[in-house]
């Protein structure tokens, strides 16, 4: 890889390409999404090119507001939970043998390979009445008779951290195979518990990766839209879903893009503060 | 992030995919002395029929053949041939669509004007089942009719209901499936004409205020809000949620499959809502448009498709074969509750506001 900065234009070809698809299929995208935000809903029909701020007006209100507080909670919860099992998870796996590595890794990328749709249909009957888990647990004697799970919030976030979780761990897996075993040697050497070595040494050493990661299952989260719908109830719907009944049932693009536009707003603002918290505090 | 940027990108693409679609759609690309035409009917057992039965005899008939397209119900459709037509672009030259649907379209000339002189049965279609622009001009053909009902799981409930009031009874609390969206359930129509005399009292805000306060009393009974009927429709089969509101037609065929459901017609009625077939304004198939809309005007086709997709004719009842008995599974004599299709158009995104607060609090 070259080390030295860029000198003649000519040293900037090899980004050109990513960067033209980048705006090509981001950036201009996302300006049409803002302009439509800014134009006029025609009731009873579509829209019309127009500067109107009736769009954002709308959504400023105590119902949107809730909803938008609920979304963000959602998924900050989704990432936590992610977290808590994914890093014991990923360090533990690389302690093991290279072959086992990869058949979990493997096993992982294959959950990315199922659609949103297949995860929640899939969730919704293993966690339903008539055909669910609580079946097995009946007929083992645990429960008295089977109950369904779904929808609710659990299933929601059962589905979001099953669908978030290979994520979390392909994102943390090179951090923590590159890690020094030496630190974490060195304080068991000096007396600490593995526990306590893990909690204080490794945890710590780690924690641009952490905090990326938080952010990176966080943002995918906050874009859910079809688990909230199949596993949740209607209080458990989140922005994301309004935004597609606007777009999609309602044809009021304008509202559906100003909801869009607030979503990328509240995502962005935690993540600077996220990257500005790192900042602060400088990295062991 | 993967999921957001997505759907960004493909509300946006959208036309310009459509765009690419229609550019491979040309003629010249195909075989050029074959006619076809690309028909939009609702995804799953509809189309599964109407692929069956319906459009091979169409092109055995006409030498045209038919490309069928699963389309969403909702609207979603509506804003796909929408958001084509302005990139010029028709994913579907006919598609059948429901009336809110219709009016909406309307609103942006999405629909190509019709020539009823080309349809000979036109005189037989029941006036309420054709389309028209204000101006007189002709949107849209009665396709087919339909009737949400009062649906059950016979293993759960061994007696059918004989009132929409069952949604209100506290015994079935946790039971039931509704549908999501205020333009798509007609509850409010609904719950109108159950407790409040019809939907007259729809005229007003405050009374569609108050109809709203009596149908929020169901909320505790409602298991699922459902958008995709599929969801819905497997929940019903295996008893996971046994009672709701669902499509007379395709409960019939799940039933004629075996599976443990019935529809039932409340003794307040079912609701009845029709599908025009409707001509995008991009399409460049309006021949082929008149010859099949024509042919499926026809009253043996018309039969047809009442014995095999369950649907009720658009053509009055007396130029049909129907027996009594055929006629009675895919209609009835209770008087239906009929959509205040208006009030999707002129109160659209007041509605909906209040029925997304209505059911998500």
């Amino acid at each position: 890889m070259r080390r030295t900065p860029p000198e003649k234009p000519a040293d900037y070809l090899p980004i050109a390409f990513p960067a033209a698809m980048l705006g090509l299929f981001f950036v201009v995208p996302f300006a049409i999404m803002v302009a439509i935000s800014f134009f006029e809903r025609v009731q009873g029909g579509f829209y019309q090119p127009a500067f109107t701020l009736a769009n954002y007006g709308r959504f400023l209100s105590a119902f949107f507001g809730e909803i938008l507080v609920f979304s963000l909670f959602l998924a900050a919860l989704v990432s936590a939970v992610c977290l808590v099992l994914g890093v014991p998870f990923t360090y533990l796996l690389t302690k093991l043998s290279r072959r086992v590595q990869v058949a979990w890794l493997i096993g992982l990328l294959g959950v990315l390979s199922l659609s949103e749709v297949i995860i929640g249909f899939a969730w919704s009957t293993l966690l339903s009445r008539t055909a669910g888990i609580s079946n097995l647990f009946v007929a083992l004697g645990l429960m008295q008779q089977p109950r369904a799970w779904t929808p609710g919030f659990a299933a929601v976030m059962t589905g979001l951290v099953y669908q978030a979780f290979p994520y979390t761990v392909l994102v943390l897996y090179p951090a923590f195979s590159r890690l020094d075993p030496s630190l974490g040697e060195a304080a068991r050497t000096l007396g600490a518990s593995p526990l306590r070595a893990f909690l204080t040494v490794i945890v710590p050493a780690l924690r641009k990766t952490l905090i990326a990661t938080f952010i990176i299952v966080f943002i995918f989260a906050l874009g859910a839209y079809l688990l909230p719908q199949i596993l949740g109830r209607p209080q458990h719907w989140t922005l994301s879903v309004l935004v597609t009944d606007q777009a999609i049932y309602q044809s009021n693009m304008p509202f559906a893009a100003a909801m869009a536009v607030f979503l990328v707003i509240a995502s962005l603002v935690l993540v600077l503060l996220a990257n500005m918290i790192n900042r602060r505090e400088p990295a062991s | 992030m993967k999921d957001f940027k997505l759907d960004v990108s493909r509300r946006t693409l959208l036309a310009g995919a459509a765009a690419g679609a229609a550019t491979l759609a040309m003629p010249g690309v195909l075989r050029a002395q074959d006619r076809s035409i690309k028909v939009g009917v609702y995804g799953g057992y509809f189309k599964d029929s109407f692929d069956k039965h319906i459009f091979p005899e169409f092109t055995k008939a006409t030498g045209i053949a038919v490309e069928s397209i699963a389309e969403p119900t909702g609207e979603a459709w509506l804003v796909q041939l929408e958001q084509a037509a302005r990139a010029g672009a028709a994913p579907a030259d006919l598609s059948m669509m429901s009336q809110v649907a219709m009016l909406k379209g309307q609103s942006t000339d999405l629909w190509a004007p019709l020539d009823l002189a080309r349809i000979k049965n036109a005189g037989d279609i029941l006036p309420q089942f054709i389309n028209k622009y204000p101006d007189g001009r002709v949107a849209g053909v009665g396709a087919v009719a339909w009737y949400i009902t009062l649906v059950t799981n016979t293993d759960t409930y061994p007696e059918a209901p004989t009132s929409w009031e069952a949604l209100w009874d506290p015994a079935n609390e946790g039971k039931l499936g509704l549908l999501a969206l205020v333009s798509n359930s007609f509850l409010l129509e609904v719950t109108a004409t159950t407790f409040f005399g019809g939907t007259g009292i729809l005229d007003t805000e405050e009374g569609i205020l108050k109809v709203m306060d009596k149908l929020a009393e169901v909320k505790p009974n409602v298991q699922l809000w459902y958008r995709d009927e599929a969801q819905f429709e497997q929940a019903l089969k295996s008893g996971e949620i046994p009672m709701g509101q669902y499509y007379h037609d395709v409960t019939g065929l799940a039933a004629a499959d075996g599976f443990p459901v019935r529809s039932t017609f409340p003794k307040e009625g079912g609701i009845s809502d029709s599908g025009c077939w409707a001509l995008s304004r991009a399409s460049t198939k309006t021949d082929e448009a008149h010859v099949f809309i024509d042919y499926m005007s026809q009253p043996a086709i018309q039969s047809l498709m009442s014995r095999k997709v369950g649907t009720a004719p658009t053509l009055k009842r007396s130029v049909l074969d129907l027996t009594d008995d055929e006629f009675a599974s895919v209609s009835s004599d209770i008087a239906p509750i009929i959509p205040r299709y208006d009030l999707y158009t002129s109160r659209a995104d007041w509605l909906n506001q209040k029925w997304t607060e209505l059911i998500v609090q």
